[in-house]
């Protein structure tokens, strides 16, 4: 006789208030392949977790981005955020795709230039530039974003030392209707602090600003409020251009477009309540095309985007570990995956799926990482099939920042692989090993020998 | 006469003490003069009062949350639609219609279910966060209002809008403070219980006024009904309430109405100062849970609702009773375990 | 290991417990083992049982069905738990 599969034996108190099975939020439905290749086999071959990211669907999501503004607006250059995922073959397929890049330290800045970017395609944000890194960055004629006025008077200097000229920017914050504003990094649009650094540069020849870039904030829900964001960088542009008689280059609206990841404490699932890539591309065309500059005027518009472009082409793959049963009466699963990859978790409600059948039932469950610390928990409540010791799951939308805020924390880093866009697996980052982490460390001669 | 058949599913069964708008929207479409209306119940949980009640709902079927995401609500409805034919779909429940206007479009062309609500640019403009623009845009006194996100942020914006002033949560609470250090103490309240952003609102005395009301989209307000509340239950809730003679009220109605082009029906709360001024504290996208009363004053604005989601032509109603009372009660259905047993394991009753 | 008193147990996995006034939702091999205790089966037998059936190995079960008398415990359905 053939033996039935065998699902392990649940039984659910119905509260009142509580939801039947067509109530309540299932994740069940597996997802067996990525791309047309096995999650097993994944597993089996690079083993468990391993990071997974999509070639196609990096390829997909640039595509459509880009198209939704080119068919806006005529002069539209995206970068590649080098701090939402930094992984070469990552850049790389960005830059394929036309992407520069964008990067906020010189070892981005390094790692762009060791990619095969030209200096002139990189854009160098952030508050943390040394006289060396923009020296480097002069040198190569990269595109240099201001953010404070000690940066600014520093870079003065080395110019006048050096004999050189740079092309500049100068990051701008504002009040656009999100709150909190962020208002650490460049200066202020509202107290006129912007416009006091445009003075300042526009009255040294050795500076060129071409730019003008903001960052309003991060996973924004609100198209709306890249169209103030756009309307105020215009405004500075429009008086530049009254005061200086110089037109400017570009408008750097930067990132922030939100991936469908739904955020922890969203009532609502992520994918039902943010804009658009269409939104976003309508409300920033149509307010630089008719803030009335002249045609031959019109600003390049320039894009960060990150998360919306990689989110959802990296997959982490991991197995359960084991079961158990909390002092309250909850079920508790233990995965061989935490916090330690998985930073994001800490602000969303990542989607977990198995990555084989199951029936129909459920269990509401504490998700749980490998890690001996109280903080690693992945989701505080989830329903999941009845999942067992050995069984796959995938956790979907997690390219954007885990391969670059992972921590080699109790467990190391696993293998990374992309599959491309004929389903062929290319490992492109190794998996961590103990000799790895030995290779910095030195221990003073007198601690070498121990007796116990 | 012949009564054109029609099937509506309706949510919003939660006919408690503080009930939804489900049953009262479903009384007044059983009542309709020309439709005959089968309806189709769509519930969140097992004891909704309204799943019970056979001689109004004739057939029920649980619905995923709107936190499970559009999909799976899609994925449901298309199941009961395959089933029950449904020519159109009244949302009632406030957590829900964000998700049923995005699918207002797919509802239609993919099953041909009718809804009648406004798009989304509408109905996000008289969110609590942005009623005093909608107020500015669309000719009606709002409170003014302001965001804040810190404490230090009460001494400015209190110094704008005078005490006593209102703090308020995102979504639920609010409480008058008199000074500015009770209003500091209410913002740590509120936000440790609903989080950022606090509304700090000019305060306004007077009378509460409601007014149920339903626009067809193209600016023009086809029904509304004011009235009082007479008492009011320990959460605030009409136990009682009277219809009122009230012109200028039903101007105002009118004009925010027609000038935000509000499709479907909705829910008006004003508060009337002693010196006869008009202010509009809340627009509710769905019709109140007393809508029952305005049938009772002649306005049956369920039916109009799904005349005009069916495409038929709806005039204007020209008048309603007024001094007419709704006096709400509660009642103790007797319900066998079996049907709670079918709508908990099988999601259909 | 024995069900308490009038337990009922319907085709669709709906536990009801009379004295308690609590109602349940079990899947079908729950449904199964809450009726061999219903028969009055030792806890020997209903896991010779499920070996019979299902594709597993013993300490699965026996760990498995420890975790499920212990939530018919916490749910009040039995009332000794080994």
């Amino acid at each position: 006789m053939v033996k039935l599969s065998y699902e392990r034996p649940v039984i659910q108190k119905l509260n009142t208030g509580s939801m039947n099975k067509f109530g309540t939020r299932t994740e069940y439905a597996p997802f067996t392949h990525i791309d047309n290749v096995a999650v097993k086999d994944l597993i089996k071959d690079y083993g468990s977790p391993l990071f997974v990211i999509s070639e196609q669907q990096i390829r997909k999501n640039y595509q459509q981005a880009n198209r939704a503004f080119r068919t806006r607006y005529p002069k539209v250059q995206f970068a590649w955020s080098y701090k939402t995922n930094y992984l070469n073959a990552v850049c790389k397929v960005f830059h394929q795709e036309g992407a520069w890049a964008e990067v906020v330290s010189i070892f981005e800045y390094k790692k762009a230039l060791g990619n095969g970017v030209p200096g002139n395609k990189i854009i160098f944000n952030g508050p943390d530039k040394t006289e060396e890194d923009l020296e480097l960055a002069v040198n190569n004629n990269s595109l240099i974003h201001i953010d404070h006025f000690d940066e600014l008077y520093m870079l003065i200097e080395l110019l006048q030392r050096i004999n050189k000229k740079a092309s500049v920017a100068i990051r701008v914050n504002m009040d656009t209707g999100v709150y909190p504003i962020w208002d650490r990094f460049g200066f202020n649009y509202e107290n006129g602090q912007a416009w006091n650094a445009i003075n300042k540069i526009m009255s040294h020849p050795e500076l060129e600003l071409n730019g003008l870039h903001c960052h309003i904030g991060t996973y924004m829900l609100s198209a709306g409020a890249y169209g103030i964001a756009a309307w105020k960088l215009c405004d500075l542009a429009v008086n530049i251009k009254a005061k200086w008689n110089k037109v400017i280059d570009y408008i750097d609206l930067g990132g922030g477009f939100a991936s469908a990841n739904t955020l922890k404490g969203s009532y609502l699932q992520g994918s039902d309540i943010i804009p658009t890539m269409e939104e976003y591309a309508d409300i920033i065309s149509n307010t630089i095309l008719n803030f009335g500059f002249k045609p031959d005027e019109l600003p390049t518009l320039f894009l960060e985007t990150g998360r919306a472009l990689i989110d959802d082409a990296g997959y982490l793959c991991g197995s359960v570990i084991a079961n158990k049963r909390l002092s309250d009466g909850r079920r508790a699963t233990i995965m061989d995956f935490g916090v330690n990859l998985l930073f994001t978790a800490f602000w969303y409600n990542h989607k977990i799926t198995p990555a084989q059948e199951f029936s129909h039932h459920t269990e509401d469950m504490v998700v749980y990482g490998p890690l001996c610390m109280n903080i690693d928990c992945i989701r505080e409540s989830i329903n999941l099939p009845l999942l067992n010791k050995g069984d796959q799951v995938v956790v979907h939308r997690v390219g954007a920042y885990n391969m670059t805020q992972w921590m080699q924390f109790i467990q190391m880093r696993p293998n990374v692989v992309m599959i491309d866009t004929n389903s062929k697996v290319h490992l492109i980052r190794d998996k961590e090993s103990l000799e790895t982490m030995l290779r910095y460390e030195k221990l003073p001669l007198h601690l070498e020998k121990i007796d116990l | 006469m012949n009564k054109r058949k029609v099937c509506v599913a309706v949510s919003g069964l939660n006919n408690i003490d503080s009930p939804g708008p489900g049953i009262p929207v479903i009384r007044a479409l059983k009542e309709s003069a020309e439709f005959d209306v089968r309806i189709i119940g769509l519930s969140y949980e097992n004891l909704e009062p309204g799943l019970y009640m056979h001689d109004l709902v004739d057939k029920s079927y649980s619905i995923p949350l709107p936190s499970s995401g559009m999909d799976s609500l899609l994925q449901r409805l298309a199941y009961i639609h395959s089933i029950e034919k449904l020519d159109m779909i009244i949302p009632n429940f406030d957590a829900e219609l964000h998700s049923f206007i995005k699918l207002g479009s797919r509802l239609k062309t993919e099953f041909g279910i009718a809804t009648f609500m406004p798009d989304l640019e509408t109905f996000e403009s008289r969110h609590k966060s942005v009623l005093f623009e909608f107020g500015e845009k669309n000719g009606v006194i709002v409170p003014k209002a302001k965001m804040i996100y810190t404490p230090n942020e009460i001494y400015k914006v209190g110094q704008e809008l005078g005490y006593p002033l209102v703090v308020k949560g995102k979504y639920y609470d609010a409480s008058i403070a008199a000074t500015p250090e009770q209003a500091v103490n209410y913002f740590h309240k509120i936000s440790n219980k609903w989080g950022l952003p606090i509304i700090l609102q000019e305060f306004v005395s007077g009378n509460e006024v409601n007014v149920t009301a339903i626009g067809d989209g193209n600016g023009n307000c086809i029904g509304a009904v004011p009235m009082r509340k007479l008492y009011i239950t320990d959460k605030g809730k009409a136990w009682a309430g009277i219809s009122l003679l009230d012109e200028e009220l039903i101007d105002i109605t009118n004009r925010v109405i027609g000038n935000s082009k509000w499709r479907g029906g909705c829910e008006l709360e004003f508060i009337k100062t002693k010196e006869n001024k008009y202010y509009l504290l809340e627009m509710n996208p769905r019709f109140p849970a007393w809508v029952y009363l305005a049938v009772g004053c002649g306005q049956n604005h369920p039916e109009a609702l799904v005349k005009m989601a069916l495409g038929l032509e709806q005039k204007p109603f020209e008048s309603y009773e007024s001094g007419k009372l709704f006096v709400r009660y509660s009642f103790d259905q007797i319900v066998s375990l079996s049907e709670y047993e079918k709508i908990s394991t099988l999601g259909e009753l | 290991m024995k069900l308490n008193k009038n337990i009922a147990v319907s085709e669709n996995g709906f536990i009801f417990n009379p004295l308690s006034g609590d109602s349940f939702s079990t899947n079908p091999i729950g449904q199964e083992i809450v009726r061999l205790m219903k028969e009055g089966k030792e806890r020997k037998e209903i896991v010779s049982a499920l070996m019979d059936k299902y594709a597993t190995d013993e300490a699965t079960i026996e760990k498995d069905l420890s975790d499920f008398f212990q939530m018919l415990f916490s749910y009040q359905l039995i009332n000794e738990h080994e």
